[in-house]
């Protein structure tokens, strides 16, 4: 059996253990549930069988909820000092990291799963564009997977849950909102650049169905720095004290 | 499984913790690291179970170095990290299991391993419990029988007696005696009876540096050099004092506070004045009621080297 299974299955059973698991559920369910079928633009509002509405809820829900599922991952065990303990077992660094982004990627999928029926629903409204539906689910997934290799990072670089948490979110916004405010106000090259940087963009043309290589590289661009900064932070105790 | 240490140093910011320390572990010794807190005992601890790496030097298992095959090295040792850090939101048996599964146990040993470690802890009746229910002394069983759980050539013990109560200390105690027959255990400790009680070899360590090496006796005898006695004599105390103080062999006399007629004699580099004593106790008539050697203890051996 893998390493890196081990501790994802240990991460998984301690988010169910400690209810956190179900209390995440159950809200982003409720939320956006909410507002897919009930309040604001809702789907009989913009009177449209698609899952636009969703997506677009959960893309916020998640920004705040995933840093919630990755504060604790390492700086709790940074506290307890269960790191040195996890360490010196027989596994990578990287094993390590791997085993907790994969826990938290398999939450947040129970969490997607679990809105399989808004899926159904709709589609006995009307013709749904089923493209649509799955890059908006893809465009989900990879979306929180940067968050999640995101959130890693901050919780490897504190002891403190809520630094964990804040820097999580603070390191989000800018991918989440920040880069594409600015791009809409500089032009050339930067606009360029802001515009690329911004979360919106790719998830934007992902859940219209268009799924693009650049999107593609840009979520795994992501993923893969995340996770390599969190393992530099563990090995920080390598090379100073 | 033997463990060389050679010319570790492992520095913090500008101070070194661990200060070029060699040394070698033969296979089934049990060797104490004694020394004051923050002496670099936790610090070389932590650099052979490869939690950090040493700003230079080497430690070797068998020839596998730290450097260059870190999985194999962890695999082959059973780690009890300071303060005994746990999961505690964890029942004990899934602990034990999730320990088996990541320390690489196959999967058909793991139920075996969990019975044996849980017999062998004392754990029977916590076993279902989640971790964060039980007491300091189970919490440390737990400690040790995950550290136990794929049966490790070497056992490192980082204070596994430190606050717990005295019963608890001799069971303790007595597990790591038996494990002594068949695995290397390094212990830390800065309690000098446990040192003695369980350890073949004890390393003083004092600023980052091995201060002594040896067996408790030979580190004994290395730093008695002059004779103590303690002698009991039934006469006018000063006239005893006055007598004694001039005999050729002898270096030093105090009387003991609150008892009189006793006295702390210490003689003169290799010489023995208890002929000398007895002779005079004779010649003036008085009693000698009492004459004993004091050993020198292992406290007064490790303030000496500490200080």
């Amino acid at each position: 059996m893998s390493k890196v299974w081990i501790i994802t299955k240990r991460e998984l059973a301690s988010f169910f253990d400690s209810l956190i698991a179900y209390v995440m559920i159950v809200l982003f369910l409720g939320l956006s549930g909410a507002f897919t079928w009930l309040f604001g633009s809702d789907v009989f509002f913009i009177n449209q069988a698609n899952m636009q509405v969703f997506f677009s809820i959960a893309f916020w829900s998640l920004f705040f909820f995933i840093p919630a599922i990755t504060m604790r991952m390492i700086a709790e065990e940074n506290k307890a000092g269960t790191i040195e303990l996890l360490i010196t077992k027989a596994v990578t660094d990287s094993q390590i990291v791997w085993g907790k982004f994969l826990a938290c990627l398999l939450l947040v999928l129970i969490a997607l799963a679990c809105t399989f029926p808004y899926y159904i629903t709709i589609s006995q409204l009307g013709n749904i564009d089923d493209g649509a539906v799955i890059g908006g689910y893809l465009g989900l997934i990879l979306l929180s997977a940067s968050y999640i290799s995101i959130g890693l990072f901050a919780s490897s670089i504190t002891q403190n849950q809520i630094v964990a948490f804040l820097a999580a979110i603070f390191i989000g916004v800018f991918f989440h909102f920040v880069f594409g405010v600015v791009s809409s106000s500089v032009r050339g090259f930067f606009g360029e650049l802001f515009n690329y940087l911004s979360m919106s963009t790719h998830f934007e043309s992902m859940s219209r169905g268009v799924v693009d290589s650049r999107d593609l590289i840009y979520f795994f661009s992501i993923i893969a720095i995340g996770v390599l900064l969190s393992q530099v932070a563990l090995s920080k105790r390598n090379w100073q004290s | 499984m033997s463990i060389v240490v050679e010319n570790l140093t492992k520095k913090y910011g500008e101070q070194k913790a661990v200060n070029d320390i060699s040394f070698e572990i033969k296979t089934g010794e049990v060797v104490g690291f004694l020394g004051p807190n923050g002496a670099g005992k936790s610090t070389t601890m932590k650099i052979i179970t490869c939690f950090m790496a040493p700003s230079s030097g080497d430690v070797r298992l068998d020839n596998v170095s730290i450097h260059s095959d870190p999985e194999a090295i962890k695999k082959k040792i059973g780690y009890l990290p300071e303060n005994n850090p746990l999961y505690l939101d964890m029942p004990v048996v899934e602990y034990l299991r999730f320990s088996a599964e990541i320390q690489g146990v196959p999967k058909s040993k793991i139920p075996s391993r969990i019975a044996e470690m849980i017999d062998r802890c004392g754990l029977d009746r916590e076993k279902h419990k989640n971790i964060n229910e039980l007491s300091k002394g189970y919490r440390q069983r737990v400690g040790l029988a995950q550290a136990m759980i794929h049966d490790p050539e070497i056992l490192i013990l980082d204070e596994p007696t430190t606050g717990l109560d005295p019963n608890q200390i001799v069971e303790i105690r007595k597990l790591i005696k038996d494990l002594g027959k068949e695995k290397t255990v390094i212990l830390s400790s800065h309690i000098l009876s446990e040192v003695e009680a369980t350890c073949d070899r004890i390393l003083i360590i004092n600023r980052g540096r091995i201060a002594a090496d040896g067996t408790s006796d030979t580190l004994r005898s290395q730093s008695q050099g002059q004779e103590l006695l303690k002698v009991s004599i039934e006469a006018s105390p000063e006239e005893v004092e006055k007598a004694v103080r001039s005999l050729a062999n002898v270096e030093k006399v105090t009387p003991i506070d609150g008892k009189v007629g006793w006295f702390n004699v210490q003689s003169k580099p290799d010489a023995s004045s208890r002929k000398e004593i007895f002779d005079l106790c004779v010649n003036n008539k008085w009693y000698l009621m009492e004459m004993t050697g004091l050993e020198t203890r292992l406290e007064d051996v490790f303030q000496k080297l500490t200080k």
